[in-house]
């Protein structure tokens, strides 16, 4: 036995990045902020995201949006649980992490992380039943088809909680993209590295990239350009306190977004469509249904 | 080219509504003045005349009302549902059996022609009534979970081209739900709306469950703002919608816009053209192009427009701009003198700009406010003609090659309430409509409306959907 093998291995760091695009950049800025374990214990620096981050996450995330809404909702509801199937074999990585992120024990930081992979697959299987359960054919009272289906608002700034951070994130993201909209996630801004490690599991899980685009820092510096940007359609406040919240939803008026507000959620209880719901827009198609005349309509 | 068709003038006779020279607001049942005595007048636009005076709502009269609806809620909400939807049927039914006197009403303080308001605006009214009449004791198969509550008192702002027509979008869903009201009809035509009030009277509606406040910006404003209004509904312009939003932000109020828009009607090569040109006309000059969901821009092929564009003009020689009563008429008065400023400030800018601008010849009557229906070509993108909304007969033609063009320029707005599609071929329909970023699109038709069918912008069109199963979220805690 040799002294070398003694000796304790070193460990690989691993350096935070952000996913945007599909790509993992540093902040354009080049900043970095330290990011602790609840005990104040370094864990790693993440990328402090300027305006100009956001700004770019925006144009990837409307550069995927034709593809990605146009993809059948099938193939979204494969990717989603692609999701899932990359994540579970990465669970001992995301337990540490959330472990430390939220100062859980491992078992109940395992539990977190078994409902995070579940959500995936609860939505994937969503992608292709949301049109029927809120859309449909209305019976006008004239001689018209007529059908109204749901289609994906657009892009959609995801402001992620900031106490879960994982099972949180998800439960805000996977609605969002399960429809068909693109988004830009702002990561919980003290426990920002579930979602940065999330970018690797969306990389690999064949999600087009820019359809997903994840960037950690500080949520008001960051929030500020994404709500008053003209080429986002929504804003999930999900991660805002009520006076950032206030602040947004005025600046989101300019264009008219879609507006999430923050509300308690129980993220461990089974949600709703209303995540969905509110980045859905419903389009009514009328055409004229003629007449095949008296003979026509004999049995 | 031959003279059109002469017509006898068949107008309507006014005789059926008795309009009073006076009209206080209308709160917790009864007809009051304003507090602080404020009246302003309500004119006829198709001859000036005085049709009324009309308490004014200030902030203290929004007080009150506000008030007189939470007290009205708690036991409105109470009811049960079969109940509520009794109250509603019984209202359809009276707007049914006065409907004459209604449409003659509304022509008269809106402008419109009797045509429209007896055939269009009327029967829909009745049939939004009658159809969220039906939903009040069945909300909880709405799918909006096992048992849906109301939101509270809801204040609702309503605009001047639909007067009685918005009032019904906005109150039948309400009530349905359990929610009281206080609505705001517009300024210029507060007339139906007060004539709603008596109905609800007729109906043996509770008091307090719908309250009407006659008013010009302000008061509206101070209603939105109201503490104590749970709900927000506004139909009106995409600037106004903007200011509500930020006012309510950061509040609970659940908010629903319906604002403006910039319609692309889009002619294939391969169209029915007589069809389309019935579709183009209908699309831009029923109610005088105030409509939010106009067809205001034209994108025909290029390989067509010659030949769409002489039929729609000869087609346009033959509408018959008048009288609103007249029973003849197609085009009738603009709703005011300030909308008629507008509009015609936005053409002179459309000329200024280079676009080549056609009418029909038109007699415009002496006296009230009329603008002749109104074509423009030469029109690019970039004109203001191509991209504000001017909300009058004024239509701006642009061309296209391909279909992904058209696309391209049809969404190529802020907006995106409407659209019209014509061309023969179904795939294309299906394509096209699938990529229009628009809440409604007609296919081989235009501007049609119906109580079963959601209707509601993208973009800065608005948010949110009424008539329909979709039409109620906007009204339940969901």
């Amino acid at each position: 036995m040799s002294e070398k093998s003694e000796q304790q291995r070193l460990g690989v760091f691993k350096t935070y990045k952000l996913y945007v695009g599909g790509k993992f950049p540093r902040s354009e800025s080049g900043r970095v902020y330290e990011v602790t374990d609840s005990k104040g214990k370094w864990l790693a620096n993440a990328p402090l995201s300027s305006r100009k981050d956001a700004r770019d996450a925006v144009v990837a995330a409307r550069k995927a949006f034709g593809a990605w809404s146009g993809a059948t909702a099938y193939n979204r509801g494969q990717i989603l649980y692609r999701i899932a199937e990359m994540l579970e074999g990465r669970r001992d990585q995301y337990v540490r992490e959330v472990a430390d992120a939220e100062g859980l024990s491992k078992s109940k930081a395992g539990s977190v992380v078994d409902a995070a992979i579940d959500r995936w697959v609860w939505y994937a299987g969503w992608t292709d039943k949301i049109a029927q359960v809120v859309g449909g054919g209305n019976p006008v009272a004239g001689p018209f088809f007529n059908l109204s289906s749901p289609e994906p608002t657009g892009v959609v700034a995801v402001l992620a909680p900031q106490e879960s951070s994982f099972l949180g994130l998800v439960s805000v993201v996977a609605p969002v993209i399960a429809t068909g909209n693109t988004a830009i996630v702002v990561a919980s801004e003290k426990s920002p590295l579930p979602a940065l490690s999330l970018g690797e599991v969306l990389a690999t899980s064949d999600l087009p990239g820019g359809v997903v685009n994840v960037l950690s820092g500080r949520t008001a510096e960051i929030a500020a350009p994404l709500a008053a940007h003209q080429d986002v359609n929504a804003i999930d406040l999900a991660g805002a306190d009520e006076v950032l919240a206030k602040e947004l939803e005025i600046a989101a008026a300019d264009n008219l977004k879609r507006v999430l507000r923050p509300q308690p959620v129980d993220y461990a209880a089974t949600p709703g469509i209303d995540r969905m719901t509110a980045f859905l827009e419903t389009k009514t198609v009328w055409h004229p249904t003629g007449s095949l005349g008296a003979s026509g309509s004999s049995y | 080219m031959a003279s059109v068709f002469t017509y006898a003038p068949a107008p309507e006779s006014r005789g059926i509504v008795d309009i009073a020279p006076s009209y206080g607001l209308f709160i917790d049942g009864e007809f009051v003045e304003a507090a602080d005595g404020k009246v302003f007048k309500t004119v006829s636009p198709s001859t000036e005349e005085v049709l009324s005076e009309v308490a004014q709502a200030g902030e203290a009269d929004v007080e009150r009302a506000v008030q007189a609806a939470r007290k009205a809620f708690a036991k409105w909400s109470a009811l049960p549902g079969s109940e509520r939807a009794k109250y509603l049927f019984r209202i359809a039914r009276i707007i049914q059996e006065r409907s004459r006197e209604l449409a003659v009403l509304e022509t008269l303080d809106n402008g419109k022609p009797i045509k429209e308001t007896r055939d269009a605006d009327l029967p829909l009214v009745a049939a939004h009534f009658f159809y969220y009449a039906g939903w009040a004791d069945k909300l909880e198969h709405a799918g909006f979970g096992a048992n849906p509550k109301p939101l509270g008192v809801a204040g609702q702002v309503i605009p001047w081209n639909f007067p009685l027509l918005m009032l019904a979008w906005k109150i039948a869903p309400a009530l349905a739900t359990g929610n009281t009201v206080v609505l705001k009809p517009a300024e210029t035509t507060p007339l139906s709306a007060l004539f709603f009030a008596d109905i609800c009277r007729q109906a043996g509606l509770p008091k307090g469950v719908v309250n009407i406040l006659p008013g010009y910006g302000d008061t509206g404003a101070a209603l939105v703002a109201h503490p104590d209004v749970n709900k927000v509904a506004f139909t009106g312009s995409t600037a106004v919608g903007k200011e509500i939003a930020r006012t309510v932000a950061g509040s609970r109020k659940k908010l629903t816009l319906e604002l403006g828009g910039k319609g692309a009607n889009i002619v294939f090569d391969d169209a029915p053209l007589d069809q389309a040109v019935e579709g183009i006309v209908n699309g831009i000059f029923f109610n005088q192009g105030q409509v939010c969901c106009a067809g205001s821009r034209l994108l025909v092929q290029e390989s067509i427009q010659d030949e769409l564009l002489e039929s729609l003009k000869r087609r346009l020689s033959t509408l018959r701009l008048g009288d609103p009563l007249d029973k003849n008429t197609d085009i009738g008065a603009i709703n005011s003198a300030e909308q008629l400023s507008r509009i015609t400030s936005l053409v002179e800018q459309g000329e200024a700009e280079g676009a080549e601008r056609w009418s029909p010849a038109c007699e415009i009557p002496s006296s009230g406010y009329w603008f002749a229906p109104t074509l423009f070509t030469n029109v690019t993108q970039a004109h203001r003609i191509a991209r504000d909304e001017i909300f009058g007969p004024v239509l701006s033609v642009l061309t296209f090659r391909t279909p992904d063009e058209a696309v391209a320029k049809a969404n190529n707005t802020q907006y995106g309430l409407s659209a019209g599609i014509w061309t023969e071929k179904g795939s294309r329909i299906l394509a096209v409509a699938g990529k229009l970023r628009a809440g409604v699109v007609w296919s081989n038709t235009f501007n049609k409306f119906d109580p079963t069918s959601p209707f509601g912008g993208y973009k800065e069109s608005g948010f949110g959907r009424e008539g329909g199963r979709h039409g109620l979220e906007a009204y339940l805690d969901v």
